[in-house]
């Protein structure tokens, strides 16, 4: 009779990744898969659906968007913010010769961090293609390079990195190098360009979707995507 | 022996009892394609009202752990939208023998007609007329389906509104449900549907000292309410001759099996998805027709009401 009600957590760090970007550590533990996500409940605001950027110590990277999000962004270190899950599939770490190669759009980079992690320990090589629109708005490319991954910046304006899309630049490298398979998350588009792209060169890939969230359950109805719900048969979508 | 789980719901062929209770998973054709593919009985779209509503904002539905508790606040695209869903929906359910069951919902009687009328043009096989969601009175008012009187002027003003069978959903947050069973059935429902969503009820957060919910309150489903869902169903069966869809509850065969022996037509099937997802229709219907076998029943008839005997 637990169900699965929000629990509190106090912050205990608090990093500005860029200018519209915060990544906050919580006192809590959560036993998640890289891909899943987890409701975030701001008593008398609102409660929304994060990626889990880190499960030891439970992570969320969050970026400004709109009024809650203002709202989680004004909270300090030592206040308390509030979560349930994690809830939907996450990316599943595939057996494979070649390098796994993340295409990280935006704020997509911040759930393909998890991953990258996972996969560093797990010893696989990772290449990281972190695109944004421009240099200010690029998301935890340093953290990546920390992790032992070869990270490929690339902006639309060119303002950091090479100009172009990720997509396409993802395309180059996997010409170059023997790729196992594709993780993506970033803007529809985006994804849609990656499921071109793997089944051009016949390559799995899991993308991580956006949906419009309610429940976080299952059961509303309000994420679907054709037949599918984000918010239980996603967020990770498998394609190629 | 051949097994028929077959239900006929107002003249309605359906190929199994289990129907997609309105408010759970509704929202787009592929998806009511996919409920029925993974083995539902009948299909209901999430409750239509006349204009399009957001709903109410987050928290919206809350695993307690007896059940859920929500408060989604009829979210829906309006009548007009709804159409067009509905439209192709049928289209996708018809090679399936899979029929749909339109929800509606208003604020005023003339609404409800309104909706009905309009959601007629889409020809889906029965109309659900929903007149007990307990989690609008905010803005609505009090449910309709709290008063014998109301709920019976909804039912003759969407009764006049449309040629299509009508089954009228009750709540079970009344003294005396029977009561307002007979209402409507006089007033011309074809079916009813019990029961909504139990409560209001409210769940708090202990650390804050605030309801979870952010419309405070919601209604309760789940586990939890089935024993006050069967007891609804089988007075209001002892009391009215047009079939009753029983909702309230239902997660697996055995569960099915109850409400059919209190004499329910079909059997509703909405929390349940929360644990078992859309294959739990599946599931429930293969247990429902595992027990059959076991207790040599060829057909739901057989045992539908026995629990009325004595």
């Amino acid at each position: 009779m637990s169900g699965n009600l929000p629990s509190a957590a106090r912050i205990v760090s608090i990093t500005e990744e860029n200018v519209r970007v915060k990544t906050l550590v919580l006192n809590a533990r959560a036993q998640a898969q890289p891909g899943q996500f987890a409701m975030v409940w701001l008593p008398g605001a609102d409660e929304k659906p994060f990626s889990i950027v880190d499960d030891h110590p439970l992570t969320f990277t969050i970026a400004r968007v709109g009024p809650f999000t203002q709202q989680v962004h004004a909270l300090n270190v030592g206040d308390r913010l509030w979560w349930r899950g994690p809830f939907g599939r996450g990316f599943e770490i595939v057996e494979g010769n070649g390098a796994h190669l993340l295409i990280g759009g935006g704020y997509g980079a911040a759930p393909l961090a998890f991953l990258a992690r996972r996969l560093r320990a797990a010893g696989r090589q990772v290449i990281a293609i972190i695109g944004a629109k421009t240099k200010a708005e690029l998301l935890l490319e340093a953290r990546f390079a920390a992790m032992g991954c070869t990270v490929v910046v690339t902006t639309e304006d060119g303002s950091a990195g090479g100009r172009g899309l990720a997509t396409d630049v993802a395309r180059d490298v996997a010409h170059r190098e023997r790729v196992a398979t594709v993780y993506a998350c970033g803007p529809e588009g985006m994804l849609a360009a990656v499921e071109r792209l793997c089944a051009e060169l016949h390559l799995p890939g899991q993308v991580s979707r956006e949906g419009y969230m309610r429940c976080g359950l299952g059961v509303c109805g309000s994420c679907h995507h054709g037949p599918w719900l984000v918010c239980r048969d996603g967020p990770v979508f498998t394609v190629g | 022996m051949s097994l028929d789980l077959s239900v006929d719901l107002c003249g309605i062929r359906l190929p199994n009892p289990l129907v997609l209770a309105s408010g759970i998973l509704g929202t787009s054709a592929p998806l009511l394609e996919r409920v029925a593919r993974c083995g539902a009985g009948a299909v209901t779209t999430k409750s239509c009202g006349p204009a399009p509503r957001a709903g109410h904002p987050n928290p919206t539905v809350i695993d307690w752990g007896g059940g859920l508790i929500n408060a989604v606040g009829l979210p829906n695209p309006g009548v007009e939208a709804e159409v067009e869903i509905i439209a192709t929906a049928i289209e996708q359910l018809a090679p399936l023998g899979v029929p749909l069951i339109a929800s509606i919902f208003a604020e005023t009687v003339a609404g409800f007609a309104a909706v009905a009328e309009r959601i007629s043009t889409a020809n889906p096989d029965l109309i659900e007329v929903n007149i007990s969601c307990p989690n609008v009175t905010a803005e609505f008012g009090r449910p309709f389906a709290l008063d014998p009187a109301s709920a019976a002027q909804v039912t003759a003003a969407v009764r006049a509104a449309t040629t299509l069978p009508i089954i009228v959903k009750l709540s079970p947050n009344v003294t005396d449900i029977v009561a307002i069973a007979r209402a409507v059935e006089d007033a011309g429902a074809d079916a009813i549907a019990a029961i909504n969503t139990l409560g209001p009820g409210m769940v708090i957060d202990v650390e804050s000292g605030q309801p979870i919910l952010a419309n405070r309150v919601g209604g309760v489903s789940g586990p939890a309410i089935r024993p006050i869902a069967v007891r609804c169903v089988y007075d209001i069966c002892a009391a009215v001759s047009v079939p009753v869809v029983g909702i309230g509850g239902v997660t697996c065969g055995r569960d099915a099996v109850e409400m059919l022996m209190a004499g329910a037509t079909a059997v509703g099937v909405g929390s349940a998805v929360y644990q078992g997802g859309p294959e739990v229709f599946g599931h429930i219907r293969d247990e429902l027709a595992g027990w059959m076998q076991a207790h040599d029943y060829a057909s739901l008839s057989e045992f539908r009401g026995i629990a009325h005997e004595r």
